[in-house]
This record gives C-alpha cells, structure tokens and sequence, in this order.
C-alpha cells in the first residue's frame, strides 16, 4: 500500500516540481546572497564610525593609548597567539579576541592598520573631539586638534580652532578646484596644442616642406600658446601659495604633534560627536564622491568616476560595432547564402567562436588589431608621430573592437532566430506589392526582427561589460591620466588608454599595496560594476519590449 | 458546407445568380497559358496545364487539396520562384507576352498582377502604411498622393468607412476579415491587372466571408480575377468561369453555370457532387 503510494506521488511529478521549484529557490537565494554580500561589506566601508580611545597593555610593557576605527573582529585560539610569540597568559579561556584597528597617521606610525588583542585594551571612550582627518595623501589622520596657523602664526586654538579649521578647508578645496582645472584643462590644452604643433612641424619636415616660412608660423603658434602657459603659470604659483598658507597642528594617540599643511586635507570630521542624521548625510556625501571622483592614493581613495566612464563608454561603443556587423552577418547567413553543408559549418564555426575563452580574444586584439592593424594605421597617417604609437598601442578603440569580436557571436545567432521567425506570409505579402528582395527585407523584415537583434545585443552587452582578461591587453589601464571623451579636439580619443570597473577591482583588490584599505573598495566598486551592468541591460530590455510591442508577431 | 441532395451539384438559381450568357471562346484573354509543367525537384506538381484566363472576368479554380491550383496561381506572378527547387516548362503570356521568358522584372510583374494570400497578411505598421506599402515601394512619397490613394483603395476594398478614423492605428488591431479587405485595399493600391485571390476566405467567418465576396463581385468591371478556393458554393458565387483540377492535371475548364449544372467529366460531377474531395 505504502509503495502504491510512493509510486503514484512519483508518478504524479510532484517530484520533478519539488527539484524545479528548488534548484529556482537556490538560484534566487545565490543571487540575492552574492548582492546583499557585496552590498552589505562595500557599502559599510563609507559609514563614519565611531573612533575609539583605548588604553592598550601588552603585558610586560609600559601601556599606551590607541585611537581608530575597529574595522575586524575575530576569535583567535589562545595557544596560536603565543606561539606567534605574543606575551600571552597561560590562564583563561580557550580563545581570545582579536581585533583590527584602523589607526591611521601611516607617516608616523609606518602602517594604517593594527592587528591588537581586544583583552589588552582598557578604558574605551569615544571622546567627542577625536577627528579624523581625510588626506590627499598618507591615507587618514586620527587625532585631536590643537591649533589652526596661517602662514605659520596661530589664528585659532581650542574649540574655536575647529570652526576655524573647517571655513579654512571649504576654502582650500576651492581653490583645488580651481586648481585642477588650470592644470587639467588649461593646461592641458595648452600641452594638446603644442603637441599638435610639433607632430606638424614634424609631419611638415618628413613631407620635405618644413622651409623658412612654415618654420615660423609654427614657432609664432608656439609663441602664443607659450605666453599663454607663462601666464597660467604664474597663476598656478600664485594658487599654490595660497593653497598651502594655512596648517593645522594635530596630536595624535600617543602623544606625537603633527603639522599638516591645509592644502593636503580633503575634510575633517568628529564621527564621535555626529548625531545620526548628521552621518547619514555624511555617508551621502562619501558615496556621492565615490560614483563622482577621481581615484586618490594607488586608487584606494577617492572615486571611481573614470573607471564607470570607460566602462560606459567602451560598452556603447562596442554595441555601435557589433550591431551592424552582426546583423549584416546574420541577414547574409539567413536570407541570401545557399543554405548548405558550408553555411552549417560557417554556423557551427560562429557558434563555436562563443565559446573561445576571452583571454585569447585578448592576445588575437593585441596581436591584430593593436600590432597589425593599429602599426599600419601609425605608419600611413601617424609618421610624425614616429616613433611614439598612436594607433599601434592598446586604446580604446582596440578594446572595444576586441569585445565587438568577443561578442559578434551571440548577435549573429540572436538575429538569424529573430530572422528565422518571421512568417513567411509577410515576407510573401511584401514581394507580392512588387518589392524587391532587399526591399522586403529592409522595410518589413528586419523591423519586425530588431526585437531579436536587441536581445542579442543585451546578451552582447552584459557579456563585454563582465569581461575583463581581454581588456588588460588591449586598453585597460590601472590610471588613466584623463577621459577618454574631453574638450580637447578630437573630443572622442579612441587611441587613448581607459579605466575599467572589472579591471580595477582586480586593481584595488590584488595589485594594492594597502590592502586592508582597499578590500571594502573591492565590494563596492563590484557592486557599483553589477549595478552598471543591471542599467545597461535593462535600459537595453525597456528598448527591446517597446520595440515589441509595435512589430508584435501577428496573432495567428 | 450544406450538405448536397441534388443530383447535379449545386443548385445555380437557389445561390441568387443572374442567369448569364458567357462564352469562353469570345471572351479577350488576359493570362494565357498555352501547355505548362510544372515540378518540385523531381516531382511533377502540374501537368501539362492550358487554359486561357479572360479579362475582367472571376474566373475561379477548384479541386480538391493538393490538385495543385494554388500552385498554378502562383505561376502567374512568379510566387514559386521563392520555393527551392521548383521548376517551371512552358510559356505563361500576359499580355502577349511570356512572364518566364529571361530578363522579366519580377518585381514589376508582382505589381502588375497582385496577390492576396489565404491569410490575412497585413505589415505590423499603421493601416495607413500598409495601404501605401507598394506605393513607397514604387517611389511615391508626396502625401497628397498618398492620402488619395489610401482613400480610394480603402473604399474600393469596402473598408473606408469601418477604419477612416483611425487610418494610423497599427493594422494588427484589425479584425481578421477588415485585415483581409486591407490586404486587398494594399494590393488594389497599387493599381495591378489582375488579381490573384489564394484561398481568400478560408481563415475568415461567413459574415467577414460574405463582405469579401461582394467585394470581388465590386471588383471584377477593373480587374481580371483568379480566385483559388474550397468551397465550390464560395466558386459558384462568385465566378464566371471554373476550372476544375485534380492531381496536377486541368480536368475541365468552362462557365461556371455549366460546370456546375451540367459537367462534361464524370470526375468533374463526382467532385462536386461531394464523392470525393
């Protein structure tokens, strides 16, 4: 009776739906997981919180004070904790604590973080007017404030230093404005354009023409731009005096006085005497100036704003690529080639091209398009570039074509499906009106298939924005000095190099030499990447379903 | 389908038909087939087909599924050279002159001798968009044109009045039997000789049937009409002339009063007599 059971229940398929049912579960439950993973770790790191103020005592030695930001916590064996050679008691519990403390002040104590052992501290306190000091360089600084100095004279000591203090850095941050952009844009004009005159005057003396006159005018067009760069020079100079007039002495944990000169401060902050609100909108701003800023410090501060820019950037141009080689590709394969044994061997060959793994796509783009292709194109209209590579270096351009290669594929399978859909009916009432081939195609065809070809091109695209190997071959750099779309003519440089998101997660996390400051970077910037992917996709399916909706598939 | 007592297939006089006097013979032709064979790769589908279609006539062809009539339509505007491997022996002269004959543009052939297919085919565009299809297609793009084109064509297609509110509404919203009358306000459009109906009404309901069949009564005084289809009250409606087909072969060819009342082959009388079929 009871096999009878089992058996009809497993006849039933009841079975099969539970699995079902529970490989989706699983799916869904990995994927939320891997987000609220890489959101919760990376979205922590812009909290400010609280610094504390401990006494540490390493037993048989004179206690100290330690301030910073607990960052880790972990229960580490007693027995392993003396055997690395720490005082450590014999008496007591089987584990200890042991606790990762950002402390800060890398010039004067060699490191950021500290490794102490959470049983050893004493006395914690978050005293209110423990700052922590953002740097443009050196990392942070933890401390008390003791007094502001304008060109070495004290102007404010105590608590009115610290109203002081932040009037001051409002101040120095507009001028690193105005600053940045004299040497970025001004100055980088004015270096674009005497570029341009030199690769003239040298393109003008490889044609034979460089005489007396020519000679002249472009020293006359150098003359100019020179002015200009005196002037802004002196500009800058004037800037940078005022930039660096004000300091600040800070004393940190254990006694030490530091003088910081204002111009190296980003901000200053009292995360202890902050009330709720006052973080949340501080935590806005971190965030803000993560998505908006350039990267600081071997990229483990400030923002990512170039490497979402390139990312972007070579995305859209790699969907520009694809879509009409692969369309084209598909419409030849489906609509004009004898259908054969050598269309279904081209076909098993595109298939198959989805499959080869993208690092040899990578060497194929280095090896082709930059070497090859890019060599040529420096040799016929770069020679007075010679022997510095325009072309024949990776750029984004290569990086882009590279990835239009990875992906030619799936738009090519995607669109001939689309194609292959299309009832014959149509196709027939069009020919039928006294169009042509190509008539029916480009008029009632391919509209009524661009839904397919826009699924294709968000396979594409969520394929090449992940990608990374390839990229390291053919473009992608850990710091790239400036945009790759800005003022300067051509506006567009498809020869310059770019920051990718993907690559600098492989950047921050692996090749940084601060890794304990960098590892919440990591997170976050691999949140910032899925959520750059998720808008690229979805903006891709909003185009795809309208587009469905007005070449629906006729209902019978 | 009501079912037939009558010895002698259809009852002409109960279908409401005009008595008429048609003769084949005096008739001017427009589509003249003088001996055709046809074949898909290996297999022969017509057989040795003649028959001369007359102008501004409905001439309809019957026969049961697979005799090979609508491959014998689709002769008439080259519509099987889109089927791989088919091939076509002998001359079919429009006008005088032989369709299959080298250097024939195609596509001006198709505009010449339009084609409505047994399912309603509209474009996924605006009613107003198919109806100028062939049109643009021709070049035409000043909308004065096209508004009086769109205009005429509907209301020749007895759908001006049922959609002239909503001409740039897409054409899927249609009905299945207006989206046929746009298939043929489209074709009309284009102002062809002849048009080719295949099936036109077996995808539609007897009311959207009915309008359809009046429509092509309407428009046999512009057109030559050939008219492929099942049901042979449908062919006895609407037709002057009949062809009966059976296995590829052109079993009898005459006025649609006499094939029906009065058959010369026995095969004729056994098909539309309901034996077979």
């Amino acid at each position: 009776m009871k096999q009878n059971n089992l058996k009809s229940w497993y006849k039933s398929g009841a079975p099969g739906v539970w699995m079902s049912g529970g490989a989706v579960a699983i799916a869904i439950i990995m994927t939320i997981g891997l987000l609220l993973v890489i959101a919760s770790r990376g979205l922590g790191h812009f909290w400010p919180a609280d610094v504390v103020e401990a006494d540490y005592s390493i037993p048989g030695q004179a206690p100290k004070v330690m301030a910073g930001e607990i960052t880790q916590t972990e229960e580490v064996p007693r027995a392993r904790l003396a055997a690395s050679g720490l005082p450590v008691a014999e008496e007591g519990g089987e584990f200890m604590t042991r606790q990762l403390l950002k402390v800060g002040n890398r010039e004067l104590f060699g490191a950021d973080f500290s490794w102490v052992i959470g049983e050893w501290l004493s006395n914690p306190r978050t005293p209110a007017e423990l700052m922590v000091v953002e740097r443009r360089e050196w990392g942070n600084m933890y401390g008390y404030l003791i007094n502001v100095k304008e060109n070495g004279q004290v102007v404010a000591e105590g608590e009115a230093a610290w109203d002081e203090l932040q009037k001051r850095i409002e101040r120095v941050e507009q001028l690193h404005a105005q600053l940045a952009r004299l040497e970025k844009k001004d100055i980088g004009r004015i270096n674009h354009g005497m570029e341009r005159i030199r690769l003239e005057g040298r393109k003008l003396e490889l044609q034979g023409k460089l005489d007396a006159t020519a000679q002249a005018a472009l020293d006359a067009r150098r003359a100019v731009l020179d002015a200009d760069y005196k002037v802004l020079e002196a500009q800058i100079v004037e800037l940078y005096q005022q930039f660096n007039r004000d300091s600040m002495t800070v004393r940190v944990s254990d006694g030490r006085e530091s003088n910081i000169v204002l111009g190296k401060v980003v901000r200053a902050f009292r995360p202890n005497a902050m009330g709720p609100l006052d973080k949340v909108g501080f935590y806005g701003i971190k965030l803000w100036e993560f998505v908006s800023d350039e990267p600081r410090e071997a990229n483990t501060e400030g923002g990512i704003f170039p490497a979402i820019f390139g990312t972007v950037l070579m995305v859209m141009l790699m969907a520009v690529l694809v879509t009409p080689f692969g369309v084209i590709a598909a419409v030849y394969l489906r609509e004009y080639a004898k259908q054969g044994p050598l269309t279904r061997v081209i076909r098993i060959a595109v298939n198959n091209l989805a499959g080869v793994p993208s690092i040899v796509y990578g060497v194929f783009g280095l090896g082709f398009f930059v070497y090859v292709l890019g060599g040529s194109i420096d040799s016929l209209f770069f020679p007075e570039a010679a022997p510095a590579p325009t072309f024949g270096t990776p750029g984004l351009m290569w990086a882009s074509l590279t990835l239009a290669i990875l992906t030619l594929p799936v738009v090519i399978v995607a669109t001939e499906e689309g194609l292959a859909r299309i009832p014959r009916a149509v196709r027939e009432g069009s020919l039928a009106l006294g169009a042509t081939k190509a008539e029916t195609l480009w008029k009632v065809v391919i509209p009524m298939a661009s839904p397919a070809m826009m699924t294709g091109l968000i396979l594409a695209v969520a394929r090449a924005a992940g990608e990374v190997a390839p990229l390291m071959l053919v473009g992608v750099v850990k710091l790239a000095p400036s945009l790759p779309l800005n003022g300067n003519y051509p506006y567009l440089h498809l020869d310059q190099k770019i920051m990718h998101l993907g690559f600098h997660i492989y950047d921050v996390g692996f090749q940084s030499p601060n890794v304990e400051a960098a590892r919440p970077l990591v997170y976050a910037t691999a949140l910032l990447l899925v959520i750059v992917i998720a808008t690229l996709n979805f903006s891709a399916v909003y185009i795809r379903n309208h587009l469905r909706e007005k070449y629906k598939a006729l209902d019978h | 389908m009501q079912h037939e007592t009558h010895t002698h297939g259809i009852d002409m006089a109960a279908l409401g038909r005009d008595k008429q006097s048609l003769n084949l013979a005096a008739e001017t032709t427009a589509i003249e087939v003088p001996g055709l064979d046809l074949f898909y790769g290996e297999k022969q589908a017509l057989f040795d087909v003649k028959l001369n279609i007359p102008k501004q006539r409905v001439t309809a062809f019957i026969g049961p599924s697979g005799c090979g009539k609508s491959t014998l339509l689709r002769t008439f505007n080259r519509m099987n050279d889109l089927v791989d491997g088919c091939r076509v022996q002998g001359e079919i002269r429009i006008d005088g002159r032989d369709i299959y004959r080298k250097g024939e543009d195609v596509a001006e052939l198709r505009r010449r001798v339009g084609m409505v297919f047994q399912k309603p085919n509209p474009f996924p565009k605006s009613i107003y968009e198919n109806v100028v299809y062939g049109l643009r297609i021709q070049g035409i793009n000043q909308k004065r044109v096209l508004d009086e084109a769109v205009e005429w064509a509907l209301k020749s297609a007895a759908l001006w009045d049922e959609v002239k509110d909503r001409l740039h509404d897409s054409a899927l919203g249609l009905s299945g039997g207006q989206q046929q009358r746009l298939v043929i306000a489209r074709t009309v459009a284009v102002q062809p000789e002849v048009l080719l109906l295949d099936e036109p009404c077996s995808a539609l309901d007897p009311i959207s049937t009915l309008k359809v069949e009046e429509l092509i009564y309407e428009l046999k005084s512009k057109y030559t009409i050939v008219i492929v289809t099942h049901n042979m009250q449908q062919a006895a409606r609407v037709s002057d002339y009949t062809a009966f087909m059976y296995m590829g072969k052109m079993i009898e060819y005459g006025d649609t009063d006499t094939l029906f009342t009065n058959p010369a082959k026995k095969q004729t009388e056994d098909y539309i007599t309901g034996r077979y079929g």
